[in-house]
């Protein structure tokens, strides 16, 4: 009984959060950021209550320095698209080679086919069929949805393919539009690629098992499919997702639970952006970034490429003189000091080292002294 | 990085202004730079957009490809790109040296060597990719291109690489080398942003860096909403002056970043051994040259094995050559060293110059000299070291303790009974002796090529140049 009740305060709780603000669902790029710094409370506060980040940081003057191209835009559609054409021909061409699919066995689902709101049921449906028919069918199925527990919150996963191969084994299919170039991708590009693949594996793992399947049944190599040097033609190639799918269940499981964040926070404390009927925010901006002040976040300079609040969060980060500013390999090397005046004082003499800051401060003051006598 | 980096960062955040992390430039930088700021079109791994160029910074060329998706235009463009740089290229290849080897026939090398000046590391990457894309065309067969464009791609392709060798100035991202000689009080992230690094070593950071419409970014990557409200518009309208023009306010103010970047940079004394690597770069260039006139093939797509490995080794003994010449050069780079450990610097307490070890023909000159020094020594007795002061000399750890060190010059001080005049620091001198030494390193014993081991995938076979290649799509 307490735990249904505690379930229900949290939701509540979320809800209140939210205010009128529709909720913003979750996919895999902001699950896979996620879990690249699960420990900034503001972002799983807001995820958590599913508030559109995006436009908080436009309503707060900070919008977030990321768009796509309409160009990048339209090369990733007409890619996807030829691999996808003609019930996946060309994709099955590649499946064929790379993991050795029967030619005549291949069937091709549509999960699309139904409504949007009976597609997750009719997704798991499908895989649950799968699995435990285990014939030796290989069926590709386009458009699933799946779904994740993130922090208590429901999120729904659109992987680009799901293929089921012979031996019984499920690939996830990842299609991206970045070139592989004699057999050379962008390192950082295929990073993202394969941590956003590990998510659709983990979702669809969860899947199996709650079906009472072998969620090893899932493979920890997913196929990514890019365009092959400068042309359009699709190479696919399999991708090892182990490490990302280690990394990313440890932190989800680290992540501190929403219950626990919850508690901590105040009573009247909303994300509410109180949007109009046009859904522009209409919350006085002050008071917006007042809530936000209240939750403490994690700035570090790798957000400005994942989260949209990232231009708020640095300005804070200033305001108090972090040394998040600098990069977290600056805050590792002095060793947990926080903030910019700390470390000068520490290094100008200044100051004096608290307990268990001896070290990087006979470090500091000896860095210093070296500038100095080099500099004059 | 460094405690010492990050301290300056620090300092450059808290008093608003870039802060020197070198007192010398480690870059050689050449009297006529060829500045290149390439453009490409979004969600393409290698499609130009445009570029702007040129070694006069009053007469920049803009070189724009009118209609992106043309595969036509695109190689117009490029042929018009190799228009710019190839005679730009050549104009080095004249004046040269004779150079004479140990145990192989001489050689000759250019007296100066061509440097282009990208605004940061992916227009490194990208100037590498246009080679990739244009260096196995033909001018005859059935798509035929423009006769300079496989010629422009292996010299783009052999940039491209050189860049990546540690030290070398035939190609220089002007953040990279910026980033090399002034710490800035934001994140090395934020620093690939060239109009905001500049910010912070001149002015003082401000918000404007970031705003595409006052500093658009400096490419190649385009902004995604001039994409959208002023690229794409005008390339539906489909006039190529609309286009041009559209993509001239990409590039212009970029343009004047970037020499105000090689200014920068040029107003700092070349550190002793810049003239040394830039030595190399003029020899790697003639190498090139030599390569192209004798009619060789273009790069492979990849290196075989035993290639792969020569190359790396080779790049690996640069790196390590570079950091110890970098450290011997420049103080602030060698206080990183003394901050660990590995090198002390001081004032010359005591000397004993007639110091002698050894009896009767084995005798032998070692002078010893005493340093005081507040460096925290953490070198063991025995240890070779070397000094910047006098670069020739080699000496040995002999105690250290108590802020004092002892050291015996081993080498470099003469081959009398005495030692020579100025071989031993006077009483009082400042000095500094390091473990980093500059030690000759011999290459690893590798295979030929034709013997490459089945382990490494057996010899590699000839690159024969055939339509497919010279066919490639690029769309």
């Amino acid at each position: 009984m307490s735990g249904l009740k505690r379930e229900g305060d949290h939701v509540h709780r979320l809800e209140a959060l939210r205010g009128a603000t529709p909720q913003q669902p979750h996919d895999a790029r902001a699950i896979a950021a996620l879990a690249a710094n699960p420990g900034c409370t503001r972002r799983a506060l807001m995820d958590g209550a599913g508030i559109d980040k995006d436009a908080a940081a436009r309503h707060l003057g900070f919008p977030a320095p990321f768009g796509q191209s309409p160009f990048a835009i339209t090369r990733g559609n007409v890619f996807e698209a030829l691999v996808k054409a003609d019930g996946c021909a060309e994709l099955l061409r590649m499946l064929r080679e790379l993991l050795g699919l029967p030619v005549a066995e291949v069937s091709y689902h549509d999960v699309e086919n139904v409504g949007a709101h009976l597609r997750h049921a009719h997704t798991r449906a499908l895989i649950d069929r799968a699995a435990s028919e285990g014939r030796d069918a290989g069926t590709l199925y386009d458009h699933p949805l799946l779904s994740m527990e993130i922090a208590g919150h429901t999120a729904y996963l659109e992987p680009d393919v799901v293929a089921f191969q012979l031996g019984g084994r499920f690939h996830i299919v990842e299609i991206k539009s970045f070139a592989v170039i004699d057999g050379q991708a962008d390192p950082s590009a295929v990073a993202a690629a394969a941590r956003q693949a590990a998510v659709y594996v983990l979702a669809l793992r969860t899947l199996l098992e709650e079906l009472g399947h072998d969620p090893a049944k899932v493979s920890h190599d997913v196929v990514l499919v890019c365009p092959e040097n400068f042309a359009n033609r699709p190479v696919a190639t399999l991708v090892d997702v182990r490490r990302q799918l280690a990394v990313l269940r440890r932190q989800l499981t680290r992540m501190t639970t929403l219950d626990r964040l919850l508690e901590g926070l105040p009573d009247d404390l909303s994300f509410d952006l109180r949007p109009d009927d046009d859904g522009r925010p209409t919350r006085p901006v002050a008071e917006l970034a007042d809530a936000l002040h209240r939750t403490t976040a994690r700035y570090a300079p790798d957000c400005l490429s994942a989260c949209d609040l990232c231009f708020f969060c640095r300005d804070e980060a200033r305001q108090e003189g972090a040394s998040d500013l600098l990069g977290r390999q600056v805050r590792d090397e002095l060793g947990g000091v926080a903030s910019v005046a700390e470390a000068l004082g520490l290094a100008d003499g200044t100051r004096d080292p608290a307990e268990g800051q001896e070290e990087i401060a006979r470090l500091l003051r000896n860095a210093e002294r070296l500038r100095r006598e080099c500099l004059t | 990085m460094s405690l010492l980096t990050s301290l300056a960062r620090l300092r450059a955040l808290d008093e608003g202004i870039a802060q020197p992390v070198a007192t010398v430039r480690h870059c050689h930088l050449s009297d006529r730079p060829m500045v290149f700021i390439p453009l490409k079109l979004s969600g393409e791994s290698a499609a130009p957009l445009a570029a702007m160029l040129g070694t006069d910074r009053d007469r920049p060329r803009l070189l724009v490809v009118t209609q992106p998706r043309n595969r036509d235009l695109r190689f117009a463009w490029a042929a018009e790109l190799a228009g710019v740089l190839l005679p730009y290229v050549e104009s080095f290849l004249n004046d040269t040296e004779t150079v004479e080897r140990r145990n192989a026939d001489p050689y000759e090398r250019a007296l100066d060597a061509p440097q282009i000046v990208v605004p940061n590391l992916t227009g490194v990457a990208f100037t590498r990719l246009l080679g990739r894309s244009t260096r196995f065309r033909r001018s005859d067969g059935p798509y035929p291109v423009p006769e300079a464009v496989p010629l422009l791609g292996r010299w783009l392709t052999y940039l491209g690489e050189r860049a990546a060798y540690p030290g070398s100035s035939l190609v220089l991202a002007a953040t990279e080398e910026l980033g090399r000689h002034w710490a800035s009080g934001q994140s090395s992230l934020e620093d690939a942003n060239l109009a905001a690094l500049l910010g912070w070593i001149t002015t003082g950071p401000g918000d404007e860096a970031e705003d595409p419409l006052i500093w658009p970014p400096a490419g190649p990557a385009t902004d995604p909403g001039f994409d959208a409200e002023v690229l794409a518009p005008a390339i539906e309208s489909g006039s190529a002056e609309r286009i041009t023009e559209a993509l001239r306010t990409q590039v212009e103010p970029t343009w004047r970043l970037m020499w105000q970047a090689v200014d920068l940079l040029a107003a700092l004394p070349a550190g002793p051994s810049v003239t040394q690597r830039w030595e190399q770069d003029r020899g790697s260039f003639s190498g090139m040259a030599v390569h192209l006139a004798e009619g060789a093939p273009p790069q492979p797509r990849r290196d075989g094995a035993v290639t792969a490995a020569a190359k790396l080794a080779r790049m690996e003994r640069a790196q390590a050559a570079y950091d110890v010449q970098r450290a011997y050069d420049d103080p602030l780079v060698m206080a990183e060293y003394r901050l660990t450990g590995e090198a002390f610097a001081g004032e010359v307490a005591e000397t004993v110059p007639d110091h002698t070890e050894g009896e009767g023909r084995s005798r032998k000159l070692r002078p010893l000299v005493v340093i005081k020094t507040d460096d925290p020594v953490r070198l063991p007795p025995g240890t070779s070291l070397g000094t910047p002061q006098r670069r020739g000399q080699g000496a040995e750890l002999v105690e250290a303790g108590e802020g004092l060190v002892t050291v015996k010059i081993t080498k470099g001080m003469g081959r009398g009974k005495v030692a020579a005049p100025g071989a031993v620091p006077e009483v009082g001198e400042r000095v500094c002796y390091t473990s980093l030494t500059d030690d000759f390193q011999g290459s690893p014993a590798l295979p030929e090529a034709e013997a490459t081991p089945w382990t490494h995938g057996g010899p590699p076979h000839d690159y024969v140049p055939d339509d497919e290649d010279a066919q490639e799509e690029w769309s």
